[in-house]
């Protein structure tokens, strides 16, 4: 077919004629060969610009049109519609960057930019000459999404996509879902009961009739693309048949091994046979086998005896359930940064320096201590308490480089509830920066530092040991410039925020983008912060960053409304400008099946060649680069096609 | 076995102590610390400016004297340790400062003249350092120690000290935990002494402050000595002759400035060695010592008080 193609070039105001002398670029063109039109326009992406290009189109009976103009990313799409508006396929549309590309950097320079410019442009017609018509690739989806993680990031996710119509299934590695909020006392600013905002949440997803929780379970295996994702579920055994379990709590009263709590973070034990806390969801045991007397002795069997439904099954095995779904929320969330790194602090080995969440359990009614502030070490009420912030945070030599985002909040509110616990103690906390962005935050501050006296010291703690009973804090005042030593009776440590244990295998298993810190990789910082770059994956929580539980309910709704637009379409659609494998020379050598970072290079093994999958692939042109034979070519972007277009670009 | 020794210039003088316990410990151990046959001041101090090769010259001369002589040099005093180990990295990891450095060595016609086996060959860190303390865990073993323990020092409380030089910084000296060492309680543990873990183990004893500024350093070294004291500690071991000048010599000040002040004896870790592997008395010399640890020694581990 005879090439006829249109070249339309942009001004952009003066941002690209301010440089390119765009009326000559237009007409040298119009005598390149294959060009029949060739124009030059103010704005072309306005609406008379873009009905230039489709009356063109029409009149010229074009087949191929080049828009000289910005970057790609910009307005490839909005000129990609106009053209399929004038009945032609909009892959056979191309952009012509001159912008960034050009008059952008060759300010000053405008004999050679203009130059410059005829020659990407005469490179993208000869482009647009081998350019097919596309269509857009449709795969078949499962409007059904799996949330990993049941903190309030992945509950909130869970209920918003169940709401807006679709299945969901919750999947937790904890027996109980709810998990850290459902640790913490009170929440910053308005001090609300963590339990009391959290736990009608928790109730709500299990009771949902489009979730399906499976908590104490773990992803196995995923595979397939979005729309289509396979996930084989581990669920671990409870050895507790929770069909016919009540729940009574018999089995746990009469337990006799004990080992320390999980939930309470080291300061109660519970019992081999156990639920973490009263409000779990479901509320009903797991028996720990590590810490189990009939497991670990052969003896016992308390509470297969005691239990009045026979619920407990000491033959019951791990199970694996497969599901299809078509697409992941990852909600992982974290844990603090490990206590045992911070040798100066005593590493954990100091019974009265707590880490942040052992103090929420302290605060927390519902805690080992019943909501009053006790010394671990002794049970006494403690009057003076030293609360530190930045520890591990913001410490790019010896620990996590950057800020953990809550702990300055965190703290402040320990101190600030502490006071109200113990009216006639002290509460100092040690700062780098007290950092407060949040509505409603720095009134907080305020309050802690004005009303309830708590003690800011601006300065870094260099020493924590213990001598004569009390817990020594050997630290700085940078404001006085002096050396400050307390004899305190307990220290909290505001601990950074790490991603939780295992989520780094998990992002491995997903083939998702993990940052230096391990956190999942947001598609773009700013614009698109709820989707990874794969598609069909998600991030809701602090598993992609630190953040409180506003930032992340916001986020985690954020990305369940992704969720949702995406199952709003019947079938997938994704762009066609993909590999192709040419049958007839592909001599099935493998080496795109080995260097396929999203395995959509697969082998056929009838056929002896190599084969790409259209719903998997992201056109990275990997397998491209590496075939031998050039039987792998990318889809209007061929090797003939860049020969072409290298030449036309260096041709005088 | 011999192993060649680097002893450092305060052990042939004020440490005389030091230098014979552990060569008489390394004895009964079964080896022989060998000193190298020419040897000069390690620099004493570590340069902290980074775009000179010259101050590292003393330290790298010496490693390069005791390339010929093996693959690893032992020392005991912390600040020849850390000067040595610190320019050995270097040696190892900067191309252009070991480039530089060789091009003197090259130059230092002494070395060719001294060094009878000496073949011009360059000096790229081939050694390596290693403390008394490291030499006894990782070569002879802390269960060697243990099966030549010949006297009974199970109720002497023992505070190992490890000052700073050793420790700092740690990603160069990998030497210990620098927060939460534990290298010393294990040789103590070995010898089968009562081991005292006190909060100051790794703090400042006040170091070259004693020239500057007398008040800082007494202070400093008063707070270590008062939290063994504390820790109800028999006796300090230390493996550093400031260290152990600071914290022993200046208890008299310290006993002027505080009253009651409960001194405490503070010696070389190899001294205590030597006692717990029953060598005679006048090998481990404690007559240098401001506190006599000889009275405490006697009541817990009946060694005869000389």
């Amino acid at each position: 077919m005879e090439s006829r193609i249109g070249v339309f070039v942009c001004h952009c105001g003066s941002n690209i004629a301010g440089v390119v002398d765009t009326k000559r670029v237009a007409e040298e063109l119009s005598g390149y060969p294959g060009v029949v039109y060739s124009t030059d326009y103010t704005y072309m992406c306005s609406d008379p610009g873009q009905n230039l290009v489709k009356e063109a189109i029409k009149e010229h009976d074009l087949t191929g049109v080049i828009v000289a103009a910005c970057s790609p990313t910009l307005h490839e799409a909005t000129f990609r519609k106009a053209a399929t508006n004038a009945g032609m396929n909009p892959y056979r549309v191309e952009i012509a960057n001159i912008r960034e590309q050009c008059s952008w950097v060759h300010q000053g320079e405008k004999d050679r930019a203009t130059e410059k410019a005829i020659r990407v442009i005469r490179s993208m017609v000869e482009k647009a000459k081998l350019d097919e018509s596309l269509d857009p690739i449709s795969v078949p989806m499962t409007h059904r999404a799996l949330v990993v993680g049941g903190g309030v990031a992945g509950i909130q996710a869970a209920l918003d996509i169940a709401n807006a119509g679709y299945e969901v299934i919750l999947v937790e590695k904890s027996p109980s879902i709810g998990g850290h909020m459902a640790q913490l006392s009170e929440t910053f600013p308005t001090l609300d009961c963590s339990q009391c905002i959290l736990t009608p949440k928790m109730v709500e997803a299990s009771q949902h009739p489009r979730i399906r929780l499976l908590t104490y379970s773990e992803i196995d295996e995923v595979s397939g693309y979005v729309g289509n994702f396979k996930v084989k579920i581990k669920k671990r055994t409870p050895y507790v048949n929770r069909d016919v379990c009540t729940g009574c709590g018999l089995c746990s009263e009469k337990c006799p091994s004990k080992t320390p709590s999980e939930f309470e973070e080291g300061l109660a034990m519970r019992k081999a046979i156990y639920t973490p806390f009263p409000q779990a969801v479901p509320n009903k045991p797991v028996l720990d086998a590590e810490h189990c007397l009939y497991f670990q002795k052969g003896k016992c069997g308390i509470c297969q005896k005691i239990c009045p439904v026979d619920a407990i099954d000491y033959e019951m095995k791990d199970e694996f359930v497969e599901e299809e779904v078509g697409a992941i929320v990852v909600a992982t969330g974290y844990d603090l940064y490990p206590i045992a790194n911070i040798g100066e602090y005593g590493g954990g080995e100091i019974p009265d320096v707590v880490d942040s969440l052992q103090f929420e359990r302290l605060l927390s009614a519902s805690g080992p201590t019943g909501g009053e502030v006790r010394r671990p070490s002794n049970g006494e009420v403690p009057k003076e308490v030293v609360f530190l912030t930045c520890v591990g945070s913001r410490d790019p030599e010896m620990h996590l480089p950057y800020c953990s985002k809550v702990c300055c909040m965190y703290l402040t509110k320990h101190a600030m509830l502490y006071k109200h616990n113990v009216h006639d103690g002290q509460a100092y906390l040690f700062y780098m920066d007290v950092r407060t962005a949040g509505k409603g935050y720095e009134e907080f501050y305020q309050r802690a530092s004005e009303e309830d006296d708590v003690l800011y010291v601006r300065g870094k703690v260099s020493k924590i040991f213990e001598e004569d009973g009390k817990v020594y804090v050997w630290g700085v005042d940078t404001l006085t410039g002096k050396k400050v030593e307390i004899a305190a009776d307990m220290v909290v440590l505001g601990l950074g925020m790490v991603p939780s244990a295992g989520a780094r295998e998990l992002a491995n298993k997903l083939k998702i983008h993990t940052d230096a810190g391990g956190f999942l990789s947001e598609a773009h910082p700013k614009l698109r912060p709820v989707e990874s770059l794969a598609p069909g994956f998600f991030l809701a929580g602090a598993a992609q960053g630190p953040k409180d539980i506003p930032e992340a309910v916001a986020q985690a709704s954020g990305a369940a409304s992704k969720v949702a637009a995406l199952f709003a379409e019947q079938e997938y659609h994704r762009e066609p400008v993909i590999a192709v494998i040419d049958e007839d020379t592909c001599a099935g050598c493998r080496v795109c099946v080995s260097v396929c970072p999203y395995d959509a290079a697969e082998f056929d093994d009838e056929k002896q060649i190599a084969r790409i999958q259209e719903a998997i692939c992201e056109g990275c042109g990997a397998c491209i680069a590496a075939c031998p034979s050039g039987s792998a070519q990318q889809r209007n972007l061929t090797d003939n096609q860049i020969y072409r277009m290298v030449t036309a670009a260096l041709e005088d | 076995m011999k192993i060649p020794y680097y002893p450092g210039c305060t052990l042939h003088e004020r440490a005389r102590d030091f230098d014979m316990s552990a060569k008489e410990s390394a004895k009964a151990l079964g080896f022989e610390l060998d000193e190298m046959p020419i040897w000069t001041c390690c620099g004493a101090v570590f340069p902290l400016v980074t775009d000179s090769v010259m101050d590292i010259l003393a330290p790298v001369r010496n490693l390069s004297y005791a390339s010929r002589m093996g693959d690893k040099v032992v020392t005991l005093c912390s600040f020849c340790y850390h000067v040595l180990k610190r320019a050995n990295k270097v040696m190892r990891e900067d191309p252009e400062k070991q480039e530089k450095a060789n091009l003197f060595l090259r130059a230092d016609t002494e070395r060719r003249e001294s060094i009878e086996s000496f073949t011009g060959e360059d000096y790229t860190g081939q050694v390596d350092v290693l403390h008394y303390i490291e030499f006894l865990r990782d070569v002879v073993g802390y269960d060697e120690v243990k099966n030549r323990v010949k006297q009974n020092l199970g109720d002497l409380r023992v505070a190992p000290y490890y000052g700073c030089m050793l420790l700092r910084p740690a990603k160069e000296l990998e030497f210990d935990d620098p927060e939460q060492p534990t290298i010393f309680e294990g040789l103590l543990e070995a010898m089968g002494c009562d081991v005292v873990d006190f909060p100051m183990k790794t703090e400042c004893c006040g170091g070259f402050q004693i020239v500057n500024d007398e008040e800082i350093a007494i202070s400093c070294s008063r707070t270590v000595v008062g939290s063994a004291v504390k820790r109800d500690a028999d006796i300090i071991v230390t493996t550093c002759p400031l260290c152990q000048y600071n914290l022993d010599r200046k208890q008299e000040e310290m006993a002027e400035r505080v009253q009651g002040f409960r001194k405490l004896p503070v010696v070389y870790f190899t001294q205590l060695l030597g006692v717990a592997l029953g060598i005679d008395e006048k090998y481990l010399d404690f007559t240098d010592n401001y506190v006599d640890p000889r009275p405490v020694l006697a009541a817990r581990c009946a060694v005869r008080e000389g």
